[in-house]
């Protein structure tokens, strides 16, 4: 069912900062538009601001200037749910109660909500774990569990701050994989902030690619590798071609934030 | 016994040296799975060689006995103020709980509570507990306030800084003072209280600062309201350092209510360590600081307890 307004639509969203020196600029003119069930990855250098436009998206930080508009679905349907870098699942909560949290500050009663977070444990592997605590649990299944919260709130939109940027490199393959066949079966919005060029391009309809800082769109990429994609399709041949592209948009951009620093 | 007393004091310590190394090069040895319980041993063992080092130099003459009463003696001393009533002041150390059965149908409650009253842990025990909870409910919320609301920090702020490093014995007097009877339980309680409310408000308020501020944007995130956010968010994530500040808490108003009670106060076990170097009966005042002691280890653990109960999270 696709739709021929925007899921989200952002324009010319700039975010500046004081400082003891002056105004900085965190983020320029950036636009971007979201189709329904559309996986879109925003790939940048580091500091460019890709994760502030991701928390602006939230709402967890004010934008300076511009419009930033999700589309509401259904009633009382929250309109996105963040999943962190650093998981930020409550460690003082058990896995199934971390899960269940967006249906319970909705006031979804005990038994309903247990229900559907058992369902998201389920699908993430995690279903014996529902009664351990974060600290019993490794990154690679904290991660999870964050996911498994975000999708168990049903939100319009999912955004996904780097989530696997801190797990080791066969986790995060692992992950990958998991989520592809997560999303494939469900086709939620997402937008996924990113700085890896392979994890954007495996993921994602759309790349988008961001400039070095003050980060605003240089550029973005079609993703028409087929589905379902699984961690084999990053050996084809297509699949080198394309981070291949999305490399040599971004590498001038790369180049200058190193410069920067 | 005619050996010089330096001598026997190098051979002691040359014994107890030769036991930590003996003990040391034994535990290399010992396989893991018996690890643990060579660990306890070793907990227990060294205390007790030293108890039994210390018996053996007073009874041989080489420390004296009338300051360091032998452990035997402290033991036997600590039975006598189990078992004995102070007739004159109306106390005994535990309330002879024993009496119960025999006073109960004979007085009733009335009489069980007179041998409640009567005992010195007790009402030490009573004063702590009453102070630490008058003193930790608003301290918990006035530090929550100062961690929340950047208005109320600064103004109080330098208020609770300088009173957080004035010793709170020193305000006793004044407590003495403010209250009708300056004997009664009314300044000691408060005392205490102070001092729990103080040092918990600002360790609140540090626990509540030091959130992981991806915490709080998840619970808001996942639509948290105000006091869904303080339950499920602020106060977990502060427990821990809040747990800190009542430890630390506890640990002042121990020495706070044995000063008090050196002070003034006819019943207590600060009162018994005092009364005891008066009349100078010193096995009992080793007694009575084995007491005190007791009392802090056995404080010390049930709040750990109430913090394992309260935090399962942290292992």
């Amino acid at each position: 069912m696709p739709d021929a307004s925007p899921k989200i639509s952002a324009r010319n969203v700039s975010k500046y900062f004081e400082t003891a020196h002056g105004t900085g600029v965190a983020l320029q003119d950036f636009d971007l538009e979201v189709r329904a069930g559309e996986f879109v990855c925003i790939v940048g250098p580091s500091g460019c601001g890709k994760s502030t436009f991701l928390r602006i998206l939230a709402g967890l930080t004010p934008h300076s200037a511009g419009t930033v508009a999700i589309a509401p679905g259904a009633p009382g349907k929250p309109l996105n749910s963040v999943v962190f870098q650093e998981y930020a699942i409550f460690p003082w909560k058990t896995v199934l109660d971390n899960v269940a949290f967006g249906l319970q500050m909705r006031g979804v009663g005990k038994k309903e909500r247990y229900e559907v977070a058992r369902q998201w444990l389920a699908r993430v592997g995690l279903a014996k774990f529902e009664n351990y605590y974060p600290a019993q649990l490794s990154g690679g299944m904290k991660q999870r569990v964050a996911i498994a919260r975000a999708l168990a709130n049903d939100p319009e939109v999912l955004l996904m701050d780097e989530p696997l940027g801190a797990l080791d490199a066969q986790t995060k393959t692992v992950l990958q994989g998991e989520l592809m066949r997560i999303w494939e079966e469900h086709r939620k919005t997402v937008v996924y902030v990113t700085h890896s060029i392979d994890e954007a391009v495996l993921l994602a309809d759309r790349v988008v690619i961001m400039t070095a800082h003050p980060g605003t769109n240089k550029t973005e990429f079609e993703v028409d590798l087929p589905r379902p994609r699984t961690v084999a399709t990053t050996a084809t041949p297509e699949f080198a071609a394309m981070t291949g592209l999305v490399w040599q948009a971004l590498e001038d951009e790369v180049r200058k934030a190193m410069a920067d620093q | 016994m005619s050996l010089p007393a330096w001598l026997v004091w190098l051979l002691t310590l040359a014994v107890v040296g030769l036991f930590v190394y003996a003990a040391d090069r034994f535990g290399k040895r010992v396989p893991v799975k018996r690890q643990p319980l060579y660990n306890r041993l070793l907990a227990i063992g060294f205390p007790l060689l030293l108890l039994v080092a210390w018996e053996l130099l007073v009874n041989w003459g080489y420390l004296n006995g009338r300051w360091f009463p032998p452990p035997t003696r402290i033991a036997a001393a600590l039975w006598d103020l189990i078992v004995s009533f102070d007739r004159f002041n109306k106390t005994s150390l535990l309330g002879r709980p024993w009496l119960i059965p025999s006073v109960l149908p004979e007085q009733g409650w009335r009489g069980a509570w007179g041998l409640v009253t009567e005992s010195h842990v007790l009402a030490t025990l009573f004063r702590v507990a009453l102070g630490f909870v008058i003193g930790a409910a608003p301290g918990v919320l006035v530090g929550m306030a100062m961690g929340l609301n950047k208005t109320i920090r600064q103004m109080l702020d330098p208020i609770m800084s300088a009173i957080y490093v004035l010793p709170k014995i020193a305000i006793f007097p004044l407590m003495m003072l403010i209250f009708a009877n300056p004997f009664g339980e009314g300044p000691k309680v408060a005392v205490i209280a102070i001092t729990a409310f103080f040092l918990i408000a600002i360790n609140t308020m540090a626990g509540v600062r030091g959130i992981e501020p991806v915490y709080l944007e998840a619970g808001r995130n996942f639509g948290a309201g105000r006091w869904q956010m303080l339950w499920h968010v602020i106060v977990p994530a502060a427990l821990p350092i809040i747990f800190s500040g009542l430890r630390i808490a506890l640990g002042s108003a121990l020495i706070v209510i044995v000063a008090v009670e050196f002070i003034r106060a006819q019943q207590g076990v600060g009162y018994l360590v005092f009364y005891y170097w008066q009349v100078l009966a010193i096995d009992k005042m080793y007694a009575s600081l084995f007491v005190v002691m007791l009392l802090g280890v056995g404080l010390t653990w049930l709040l750990q307890w109430i913090e394992r109960r309260v935090m399962p999270w942290r292992r």
